[in-house]
């Protein structure tokens, strides 16, 4: 019994172990990045291994600094209407298609499906040059709609709500049919709010997908006033890239907002990226 | 055509399907259906002057890719990265995810963390770590007081790429691992337990063989996934690095050919290789997908 108990203390600690030095190897770029977001640039090249925390007092400036000198306002707010008409366009389409394959029957069905499935298998830098010339065609460039442009209509998403909507009960739409339901109000008012963690999930990977994209808006967007933080970022780096607190401040500015996110909805986002397995 | 005849129900169902998926399905055609196939014809082109009108070309643009060395050092580089981001990334998920099976304190602050760089854009983490790998003022050589050229010395940049890769994925394969292990019965370990297998033995006996559908959907989307890399290569690498060459993907030297160049023709080109490529990875996959994977 004692053999046993040590053994299992033995593991434990081991677990531990390997879970702190993982845990600070994940931890150390954003602790890094903080730092030297609070640094000076001379503080920020001072080669000295113990020169971790800023000397001369926290540099908090940095921030004010770089919000005003990259346009930080406008940056969040193309994010912000990117991202919310992506998902808006995502679920309102996804679980109209998703319903119908789902739940429906009618001629071309399996075809159609067919066409969604194929889509999910094509490496999506095939579409892009045609993409970027339809923007361009339609006086598009340097707009949200240019931007959300790509991502009207989703394949994954119309196979995530199909899968959602199928493993609903079978007799729902009878008994919607008894109470004289027809097959629209029998979406809208009792299948839909069915699939609500379906749609979570999806808005979820959408909007994460739209925030972590950056080649689609380095192509469609080339002015600083109309980009998104991604590409903003890249921006910034290539013109300022030395000064490496602003770097670091920008970086901090670019991803907090993400992260507050997705410490408040941690479980739906983990469940969400989990049921859905979608390709990020 | 013979006409079908449909109940009033079926026909009712037909037109709400119909109409359901009218909204998809077009989208599908002019945003994806028609772009894939306006590719190949560009392919086939060669972009005219300022961007404008396509000259019929026939194979020239796949003779000039094929034949140029940047395309297939692009290629292997983005092979050589794929070699190190999916095995890495999957084992170190996977022993993190069998970790946090374990009854154990602040499992969620632990997940939480690793899952942490999959929620931040690849363009601010790719930022940072190019500071970390700063050869002057970077805290790597700081603190191992090395001297190392991280990413611009050609023979290691591409591997400083992987871990950056290796890094910022492993929190979303182990999120998968996670739900895959939840889904093995647990009366499985209690019978190994009575049996007496130590735990090893039950991670190789049943662990991986149950899980085995899970982790090759993880091998096969991250395979996929790093073929297209492009955020990690684009950041981390300056137009100037001496290193460029030999760690830059093939999603790159596509955005460099068709959007910074403006040659199109090419760089359609240079997609369709890509295109080529990943078919022939997902087919053998497909091949061993049957052989290895256990479905319950």
């Amino acid at each position: 019994m004692d053999s046993i108990s040590t053994r299992n203390k033995v593991n434990k600690i081991i677990t531990y172990l390997v879970l702190i030095i993982f845990s600070i190897i994940m931890l150390v770029p954003f602790v890094w990045m903080i730092l030297t977001a609070l640094k000076t640039n001379q503080e920020a090249i001072s080669v000295d291994p113990f020169f971790i925390f800023p000397h001369n007092g926290w540099h908090f400036e940095n921030f004010a600094t770089v919000w005003k000198s990259y346009n930080f306002v406008t940056l969040y707010k193309n994010t912000i209407l990117f991202i919310i008409f992506r998902v808006i366009c995502a679920c309102l389409t996804a679980t109209m298609a998703g319903y119908a394959f789902g739940r429906l029957e009618f001629p071309g069905k399996k075809l159609m499906f067919s066409l969604v499935l194929i889509q999910m298998m094509i490496p999506a830098q095939i579409f892009v040059i045609p993409q970027y010339l339809m923007v361009s065609k339609l006086h598009l460039l340097n707009t949200t709609a240019g931007l959300v442009f790509p991502g009207l209509v989703t394949a994954f998403g119309t196979y995530l709500l199909k899968t959602g909507y199928q493993s609903l009960p079978k007799d729902l739409e009878e008994a919607a049919a008894i109470d004289g339901c027809n097959i629209g109000q029998t979406f809208l008012f009792i299948m839909l709010p069915l699939t609500r963690s379906s749609m979570v999930s999806l808005g979820i990977f959408t909007a994460l997908f739209a925030f972590k994209d950056l080649m689609w808006p380095m192509i469609v967007c080339t002015n600083a006033s109309t980009t998104t933080l991604s590409a903003g970022l890249a921006k910034m780096q290539g013109q300022y890239g030395s000064d490496y607190p602003a770097m670091m401040a920008s970086a901090v500015l670019a991803i907090v907002p993400m992260i507050v996110i997705y410490i408040i909805f941690q479980k739906q986002f983990v469940e969400g990226i989990a049921t859905s397995g979608g390709k990020l | 055509m013979a006409k079908i005849k449909m109940t009033p129900s079926q026909k009712r169902q037909a037109i709400w399907g119909w109409a359901f998926i009218l909204p998809t399905m077009l989208g599908l055609i002019v945003l994806n259906y028609y772009p894939a196939i306006n590719t190949v014809y560009q392919s086939l082109c060669k972009t005219g002057d300022f961007g404008k009108g396509n000259i019929f070309v026939g194979l020239n643009n796949y003779k000039a890719v094929l034949g140029s060395g940047e395309m297939w050092q692009s290629l292997w580089n983005t092979v050589k990265y794929a070699i190190i981001e999916v095995p890495l990334g999957i084992v170190i998920a996977l022993v993190l995810a069998v970790l946090l099976q374990n009854k154990l304190a602040g499992k969620t602050i632990f997940r939480t963390l690793f899952f942490l760089p999959m929620v931040c854009a690849p363009a601010a983490v790719a930022m940072v770590w190019k500071w970390l790998y700063n050869q002057q003022f970077g805290l790597l050589n700081n603190i191992f007081h090395t001297n190392v050229a991280w990413i611009s010395d050609p023979r290691i940049a591409w591997i400083s790429v992987g871990i950056i890769g290796v890094w910022s994925i492993i929190g979303y394969n182990m999120v998968l691992f996670i739900g895959g292990l939840q889904e093995i019965p647990k009366d499985y370990y209690e019978a190994a337990q009575i049996d007496g297998a130590s735990g090893i033995r039950q991670f190789f006996s049943i662990t991986v063989p149950l899980l085995s559908p899970t982790t090759f959907f993880i091998v096969q989307t991250r395979i996929i996934g790093a073929l297209t890399v492009f955020d990690l290569m684009f950041m981390v690498m300056d137009k100037t690095n001496l290193a460029l060459n030999k760690t830059q993907s093939i999603v790159y030297l596509f955005y460099t050919y068709a959007f910074t160049n403006g040659n199109r023709g090419y760089g359609a080109a240079i997609v369709m290789v890509l295109v080529v490529f990943i078919m022939i990875v997902t087919f053998f996959l497909q091949k061993l997908e049957k052989k290895i994977v256990f479905y319950n």
